[in-house]
């Protein structure tokens, strides 16, 4: 039971990384690698606001900023130096990782005995491992009602224009540079906040927690696009959430298998790809026919 | 209004400066265009039409004249900044509609066309019979699938949509790049009927490209030829009624 209940704290708290994932991934149509670099860069700046002294909350707005930061960069690679998008992201994944060393001043810093958002009396209060599930869900809300808020809005819309068509978008006036850059900062913003929050939950930071984040974010979106199928907008971010939480009881069972935590990117990348590959899959072992179709049209 | 709508003074446009492979599409083009001009355009592959259009909409710059928008200069302003008073319909229709959006949210969009768009919600609702009953107007079934995604629409009903959005907020230019060139023959004649009612109705200043003479002939006030990068014959109203689709082929075989 404690373990089922550590899993939906983690998958809430890593749900932000998806939503900031889904911001450009799906509505941009554009994988942002930057990601990588943003989690621990959300993580070091959180940790090393609070050992100087920072209160947790200040800390962890500061990560968001600097999140922002970071998508700006990419984004500004992108639109105004003509870097290739996904190179743009990888840029800034590697820069980060100096900049990350440079603000922690070592690899690995430790918040025994500081506050975090997870050390005030209400918290220590709750039963183990439902602090994060607490402070999850209250930010999972915030972020996800605050997203269906923005992209209902005049420029939520122009936003949503720019990933599905930028020809269009552009000859209805809209800025796509702009819109594209604002979208990786909320992204990024949103990842840079999860590396903060989840630092805070591990009670560390460390440069090497980005390896791997991109693909964690990747299967809580496809998880939950696979589980759920066709849905409004505003269901698909409530379905990123809930591909998080299905994503981390997937990896519940596999470690129960006998997995050890060091085959979790093993284990991440197989389960991601399954899902991928399920449309696939679907028609060689259902539907039968297509597979020899293909095979006789290739006279 | 005293000034013409658009005026452009020796435009010229460039490919590959400095190179082997320099070539020059536009040769200089002189071009005034009057309010509630409707202007169809023909020309061989290669002659610039496309490039003009470009040049006009922005998304080109001139290397070389100016261009004028109701006398003030816009040479050098963007694509985004022109689409205040320009409108553009694109010959693939997948070009013209955001797929994954609905019609009336692509209606929406266009609506502020130009405009700055804040973080104000939208409010489709409240508009929603207004652009069923404009989406009526294409005689295409397009006011049944408001809610429909576009990506979902038939190519002719996307077509129909995009010459909608065109001309939602209404544009001082409104530019037809072959907008039915891609569709069966039947629903391009619909489109083309539509398009024509529209403009003439509201007195829209517009230019359309085309490959059929026949069309280029019907419709209209004015024919301008294009060729080598130069206007060859700019025809008015009254000399475009004389005109027969073999004098329009002739300039097509020297």
């Amino acid at each position: 039971m404690n373990l089922i209940v550590s899993a939906i704290g983690q998958g809430l708290l890593w749900a932000l990384l998806g939503l900031g994932l889904y911001l450009t991934f799906r509505i941009l149509n554009l994988a942002d690698m930057t990601v990588e670099g943003t989690f621990p860069l959300g993580a070091a700046v959180a940790v090393t606001a609070i050992t100087h002294g920072f209160s947790p909350l200040a800390a962890t707005l500061l990560a968001f900023g600097a999140g922002m930061l970071a998508g700006l960069v990419t984004g500004l690679l992108y639109t105004k130096g003509k870097i290739p998008f996904l190179l743009a992201g990888i840029l800034t994944m590697t820069a980060t990782y100096s900049v990350n060393l440079r603000i922690m001043g070592k690899s690995n810093i430790s918040l025994l005995g500081q506050k975090t958002l997870f050390s005030g009396s209400f918290m220590t209060s709750l039963p183990q491992y439902f602090d994060s599930v607490v402070l999850g869900m209250i930010v999972i809300v915030i972020i996800t009602l605050l997203l269906i808020f923005f992209l209902d809005t005049d420029y939520g819309q122009s936003f949503i224009a720019t990933g599905d068509n930028p020809v269009m978008a552009k000859s209805l006036g809209i800025h796509t540079d702009a819109t594209i850059n604002v979208g990786l900062m909320i992204s990024n913003g949103l990842v840079g906040l999860c590396g903060a929050l989840v630092a805070q939950n591990n009670g560390y930071a460390d440069v090497n927690m980005g390896i791997g984040t991109i693909v964690i974010a990747l299967a809580s979106i496809i998880i939950g696009e696979v589980a759920f199928g066709e849905l409004t907008l505003s269901q698909r971010l409530v379905a990123v959430t809930l591909g998080s939480i299905i994503y981390r009881l997937i990896l519940l069972a596999v470690l129960q298998l006998g997995f050890s935590a060091n085959d979790l990117n093993l284990i991440s990348s197989i389960v991601l790809a399954l899902c991928m590959m399920l449309p696939q899959l679907d028609k060689l072992f259902h539907i039968r026919k297509p597979f020899f179709k293909g095979v006789q049209t290739n006279d | 209004m005293t000034e013409p709508m658009l005026e452009l003074k020796n435009v010229k446009t460039i490919v590959n400066p400095g190179t082997a492979n320099e070539t020059t599409i536009l040769k200089g083009i002189n071009l005034t265009i009057n309010d509630g001009d409707f202007i169809t355009i023909v020309g061989t592959n290669g002659a610039g039409k496309s490039t003009l259009f470009n040049v006009i909409g922005g998304n080109l710059k001139a290397d070389a004249g100016q261009i004028f928008h109701t006398g003030a200069e816009i040479t050098k302003t963007t694509e985004e900044q022109r689409t205040t008073f320009l409108a553009r319909v694109f010959q693939d229709p997948k070009l013209g509609t955001a797929p994954r959006m609905t019609v009336a949210e692509n209606m929406l969009l266009a609506s502020k066309r130009g405009e700055k768009r804040h973080l104000m919600p939208r409010r489709l609702k409240q508009r929603m019979a207004e652009f069923t009953k404009l989406a009526a107007q294409m005689n295409n079934g397009l006011e049944n699938r408001m809610t429909t995604p576009t990506g979902a629409l038939s190519g002719g009903q996307r077509q129909a949509l995009s010459f909608l959005m065109a001309t939602l907020k209404r544009p001082d230019i409104l530019l037809l790049d072959e907008h039915t060139a891609a569709l069966d023959p039947h629903t391009a004649r619909n489109l083309l009927h539509a398009t024509n009612q529209r403009i003439t109705e509201d007195h829209l200043t517009a230019l359309m490209i085309t490959h059929h003479m026949e069309d280029a002939l019907k419709y209209g006030n004015r024919l301008i030829v294009l060729k080598d990068g130069q206007i060859k014959a700019d025809y008015n109203a009254a000399e475009k009624a004389q005109l027969t689709v073999d004098d329009l082929y002739a300039y097509f075989e020297m």
